[in-house]
């Protein structure tokens, strides 16, 4: 029977790493993700998990340590936030280049200068061309339900990548909400037992890994890595079937919420969209016709399912908590412009920048905005194309 | 009821405040209900006026911002009172909760409380040092919120102190909270 409690983000990711029982974790605690590791410790201390925790001085040796044990045949997880994930770049590129099945727990926050702790989701943002996979979670419910998938996911036969699950700093990691959690058998079944490919601890069978590729076969490498990423959306829904049998939540590569006779819509990723997706029931009640989508699979971007979904509409803002400097748009905007360019007949595109550490997104925001995008739709005059909102002029 | 039950709490760093929401917040999980219990972070110092939030509803709680128009105000120290205005946002029909012991008619007058809105008092300082020999005023206050919001019982919150504290604390301890929140659900005062 699943069990309903009242935790917070980094509690819930924490019990989802405990129920998977991974064999090897190494870690560098940063804030917002400190407690979700710390908590994962108290379990291997408790001998709750079977894991190996690794103490490491640093986030790039973390994920050093993560690569190594992953590539020795084992099940590796790690979690981090900002900086953190910024000092383990370099090696991000070596485990999704290497093809191992890391599981890594995203804690969003806002990247120094200046320091800022809170939610921010330029730290995912930066990371977003590393060659991993990313499932962005609105609330503790989902971060849970993602980190159970992401290992179904990393570790099939056909994909073999890293994953990356994202949720909010504080606003979702610091924050208690009621939510379910599967039983231990059931959460152990789904995961499966780990399979290795090529593991370095098979001294029967030596392999090498990370040799020199040079021109003349390092680009069949890549196309090699773009193809698999192109195999990981189907692999995604198959995955979320066979976990609504055992959970009964449905999960997609994105989510609509009243999109599809919407004139105007929402793109916003994690906790806002929830905020957002109150405001819209009022917006709907007042006889606009506002919808939401709300990206779940961020890497691989499912673009043409994105386009179709989003191609019937008048006006669209995509919201972004993180920028693009010097790329006039923000990082989600780039990508729905992206997945909308091919269609004759599309929306017309804005983009806020919102949120950015840890500022709170209010329902008054999403008012704004709704209002913005009615007049948008109305007259097709556009006041301006990109702008940060609830900032001091 | 109303739909969503929207709390705000004004404690300081070191009072249990955030404790307080995350044991309401427990409690209030039977019978299907959907909550949060969020604090607002900043530089967490000894002594610091914070803010924590509760939203309990039987529907499911999408917002994840910060309670706006809280429908209970709880001011776990009255000292805040001269600083902060804790009437901010709170509709007409408000409720606030007040550690002092003071009457809630002077508490009234200062916070200058509209006459649909209600003032209750209770001194969950004293009564916790009297019960856990420190002054730590959440169980009480707890015990009062348990009251005015009627939408869980007293046992219920006994029950999930009990929980709460057992992993950490003395029996002794325990006992002295649980008598605690029995007496501000007790000896609450309104004006």
């Amino acid at each position: 029977m699943p069990k309903i409690v009242a935790v917070t983000g980094n509690e819930a990711v924490a019990e989802a790493f405990r129920q998977v029982n991974p064999d090897v974790c190494a870690a560098y605690p940063i804030t917002p993700s400190t407690d979700l590791m710390q908590r994962f410790a108290s379990f291997v201390n408790n001998g709750k998990v079977k894991t190996e925790i690794i103490l490491v001085e640093s986030e790039h040796s973390a994920m050093s340590a993560c690569i190594g044990a992953s590539a020795a045949g084992g099940r590796v997880i790690t979690a981090t936030s900002s900086q953190g994930l910024a000092l383990m770049w370099e090696e991000l590129f070596i485990a999704s280049g290497t093809r191992l099945p890391i599981v890594l727990g995203l804690v969003n926050r806002a990247l120094s200068a200046p320091l800022n702790i809170h939610g921010d989701h330029s730290d995912g943002m930066g990371a977003r061309d590393c060659g991993w996979i990313q499932l962005w979670s609105e609330n503790a419910q989902e971060a849970y339900d993602n980190t159970i998938q992401a290992f179904r996911i990393a570790e099939h036969m056909d994909i073999r990548l890293p994953a990356m699950t994202c949720m909010d700093g504080f606003i979702i990691s610091h924050s208690i909400e009621r939510m379910e959690y599967l039983d231990d058998e059931v959460v152990k079944n789904f995961a499966g037992e780990f399979r290795t490919v090529n593991p370095l601890l098979d001294i029967e069978h030596p392999v090498s890994y990370g040799p020199l590729i040079l021109p003349d076969y390092y680009m069949e490498f890549r196309r090699a890595h773009a193809e698999v990423m192109s195999k990981v959306p189907e692999v995604v829904l198959s995955v979320a079937k066979d976990f609504e049998k055992i959970s009964g939540r449905k999960y997609s590569l994105f989510e609509t919420y009243r999109l599809e006779d919407a004139e105007i819509a929402f793109v916003i990723l994690n906790s806002a969209a929830g905020t957002s997706k109150d405001v819209i029931d009022e917006f709907r009640n007042k006889g606009v016709k506002a919808g939401l989508l709300k990206p779940r699979l961020y890497r691989p971007f499912p673009y043409e399912e994105v386009g179709e979904a989003l191609k019937h509409l008048k006006a669209v803002c995509v919201l972004d908590r993180a920028d693009a400097f010097g790329a006039s748009y923000g990082p989600l905007y780039i990508d729905i412009a992206a997945s909308l360019y091919p269609y004759k007949e599309k929306p017309t595109l804005i983009n806020k920048i919102y949120g950015l550490g840890g500022r709170d997104y209010l329902p008054e925001h999403a008012e704004l905005v709704l209002n913005e995008l009615a007049e948008v739709a109305k007259t097709g005059r556009v006041k301006t194309f990109k702008e940060y909102i609830g900032v001091r002029e | 009821m109303a739909e969503t039950l929207e709390i705000r709490w004004h404690g300081r760093g070191g009072q249990g405040t955030v404790t307080a929401a995350k044991v309401f917040a427990d409690a209030c999980l039977s019978g299907g209900r959907y909550v949060q219990a969020f604090p607002e972070y900043g530089p967490e110092r000894s002594g610091a006026p914070l803010r924590a939030y509760n939203r309990v509803s039987s529907k499911e709680l999408r917002m994840h911002c910060p309670v706006l128009k809280p429908n209970i105000v709880a001011v776990v120290d009255a000292t805040l009172l001269d600083g902060i205005d804790v009437t901010e946002g709170a509709p007409d029909d408000a409720v606030f909760i007040v550690n002092s012991a003071k009457d809630p008619k002077e508490l009234r007058e200062k916070l200058k409380a509209k006459p649909t809105q209600r003032v209750l008092t209770v001194d969950a300082t004293k009564i916790a040092i009297e019960n856990i020999g420190r002054p730590l005023p959440n169980s009480p206050m707890v015990g009062v919120l348990a009251k005015v919001s009627g939408i869980v019982g007293l046992d219920m919150i006994l029950e999930d102190v009990k929980k709460s504290f057992g992993k950490k604390f003395s029996q002794k301890i325990i006992d002295g909270n649980l008598e605690a929140v029995k007496r501000g659900y007790e000896e609450v005062r309104e004006g």
